[in-house]
């Protein structure tokens, strides 16, 4: 049985004057993978970052329309307590640089000062890590400064760092665009391992990635959510004529 | 064709010639000062000299614990008051860079650091030395925070500005507010470059005579009390070496130079910390 956890109702957001993210409506089933698509420039970072009310930290950006969350909505609850609840992971990584991998990990916790005896520590940091395929690769270096890691295990750092406070929900904008093949198809399979416990949202830019990790597909075009269906349907049978001209490549 | 490349080759090498000749007329002046105060001073320096206070007109031996004492008193009230201050102006003005109110501070604090000294000293007497009824180390500190204030507050915006958007989304995404994302996050990531600023404002004040010269006033006695008049090293040497008498002449060089190596000290000791806490991004 599927339910939804987040949910947009007319949607809209905009930088000043300019009208960016228009009218989207969008039910997001919990524990499934979706993949959010479309050319450059077409909304899919702000409409992302509208989710967990990361837009409206930008100078002139502001929005309209409600977004749910559990059938609560994120523009009533405080911003702070959304952004537990909805964890991001950008298109470069961010590790804290004065930060050791350890204390990048429970950075969530950390520095919101939030206190817990050693051995829970330690067992979210193991928790996380292991969960981003990570642990093997650190365990015996957690005291080094987590910009020492290389891209992809940065990545998969900032990747645990979200994971370890929880979420309901984990947005990733182009995660693995910095990233090399290998760094990528590690993210990838990660994918499929925290569907089991999280509900994720993923904009790329890379088809073959969208088709092989995710369940549904939402296609944005110049602000609007154009299509949005099972990833399978939308590949192989796509409605709209724009949808098709992306995915065939005659723009992009 | 021959002669002209010749030519050409001939003017270049003149030209490395001068730009090395210039750059070298550079560190001459400082060499001389350096070497002129430190034979002059270095021999009055003792533990002597240090420990105790200048001695009345001719007897020989004193020393300058007052001015030490007090410089040091002045200074680090100037940096109780100037640092935070400059540290939460210099927040405000990266975190808010188009705001009115951040083009108004910047404009203030250009212009504050373009003022006089002795202008500083003198608006410190109207409003401290005058109302409290009389000279005051404190009125001293005013003015040379003042003067530290601008320092402070473009270094600390600047290291700020210069670490990346990606930091402060990093913070925000996992739910911190404000003052934590400032607090745990920019600072720490920026405190080589903040203590850089604070320390290199330290330097700037500590041979600073004119602020001081009616507020601070001097006293050649030892005095702890920041509400009395108090010696600090520029005052006693302005005084000592302008006097008639070749035993204060001897204690103006000694100042001198123990004026010279707190600076150098200082600055040295800011490009160690800079090294050493530089946060790699
Ligand atoms: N910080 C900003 N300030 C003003 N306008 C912005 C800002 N960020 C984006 N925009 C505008 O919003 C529109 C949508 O941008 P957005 O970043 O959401 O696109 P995108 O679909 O994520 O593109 P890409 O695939 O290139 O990442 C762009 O046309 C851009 O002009
Ligand atoms: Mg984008």
């Amino acid at each position: 049985m599927e339910s939804t956890i987040v949910k947009a109702v007319n949607y809209n957001a905009y930088f000043g004057d300019n009208h960016v993210v228009k009218n989207v409506n969008i039910e997001i089933p919990r524990n499934n993978v979706v993949a959010v698509m479309g050319p450059s420039g077409c909304g899919k970072t702000t409409f992302l970052r509208g989710i967990n009310r990361m837009h409206e930290l930008i100078p002139g950006a502001t929005s309209t329309g409600q977004i749910f969350l559990n059938n609560e909505d994120v523009y009533e609850m405080h911003p702070i307590f959304v952004r537990l609840k909805i964890g991001m992971v950008f298109q470069r990584p961010n590790p804290f640089p004065n930060l050791s991998i350890y204390d990048n990990v429970i950075a969530g916790y950390k520095l919101n000062g939030i206190k817990l005896p050693k051995a829970e520590k330690d067992k979210i940091v193991e928790q996380s890590l292991t969960r981003v395929a990570l642990w093997n690769e650190v365990k015996d270096s957690l005291t080094k400064k987590g910009s020492f890691l290389s891209g992809g295990q940065q990545q998969r750092l900032c990747i645990a760092r979200a994971v370890a406070m929880e979420p309901e929900v984990l947005l990733f904008d182009e995660p693995t665009s910095a990233l090399d093949p290998i760094s990528t198809s590690t993210v990838e399979e990660l994918f499929h391992e925290l569907k089991k416990n999280y509900t994720l949202i993923i904009v790329t830019h890379n088809m073959q990635q969208a088709a092989r990790v995710s369940d549904k597909t939402a296609f944005f075009y110049m602000g609007e959510l154009v299509e949005y269906d099972e990833t399978k349907q939308m590949f192989t049978n796509p409605s709209d004529i724009r949808t098709q001209n992306y995915i065939t490549g005659r723009f992009s | 064709m021959n002669v002209q490349v010749k030519y050409r080759i001939g003017k270049s090498i003149g030209f490395q010639a001068l730009v090395i000749l210039l750059s070298a007329a550079c560190v001459v002046p400082l060499i001389f000062i350096l070497i002129y105060i430190i034979q002059a001073g270095i021999t009055k320096i003792n533990w002597h000299f240090l420990t105790n206070l200048p001695k009345p007109v001719g007897e020989t031996g004193g020393g300058i614990a007052n001015a030490l004492l007090g410089s040091t008193i002045i200074i680090l009230v100037a940096s109780v008051i100037a640092i935070p201050f400059g540290i939460l102006c210099g927040i405000y003005l990266s975190e808010n860079k188009n705001s009115k109110l951040a083009y108004w501070s910047r404009l203030c604090i250009d212009i504050l650091q373009g003022i006089p000294s002795i202008v500083i000293g003198i608006v410190a007497y109207f409003w401290l030395v005058k109302p409290l009824g009389g000279f005051s180390a404190l009125s001293g500190s005013v003015a040379l925070a003042i003067m530290m204030l601008p320092i402070v507050v473009r270094s600390t915006e600047e290291t700020l500005l210069l670490l990346p958007d990606s930091l402060r989304e990093a913070a925000f995404a996992l739910g911190m507010p404000f003052h934590r994302v400032i607090l745990k996050v920019l600072i720490p990531c920026g405190i080589s470059g903040i203590l850089s600023g604070v320390m290199l404002s330290i330097a700037r004040i500590t041979g600073e005579t004119a602020p001081l010269l009616f507020t601070a006033f001097g006293n050649p006695y030892l005095s702890t009390n920041v509400l009395k008049p108090m010696q600090s090293l520029p005052l006693l040497i302005f005084n000592y070496a302008t006097s008639p008498y070749n035993e204060w002449h001897d204690l103006a060089w000694g100042a001198s130079c123990i004026l010279l190596i707190w600076v150098l000290s200082l600055n040295i000791f800011t490009k160690l910390i800079t090294r050493k806490w530089k946060v790699q991004l």
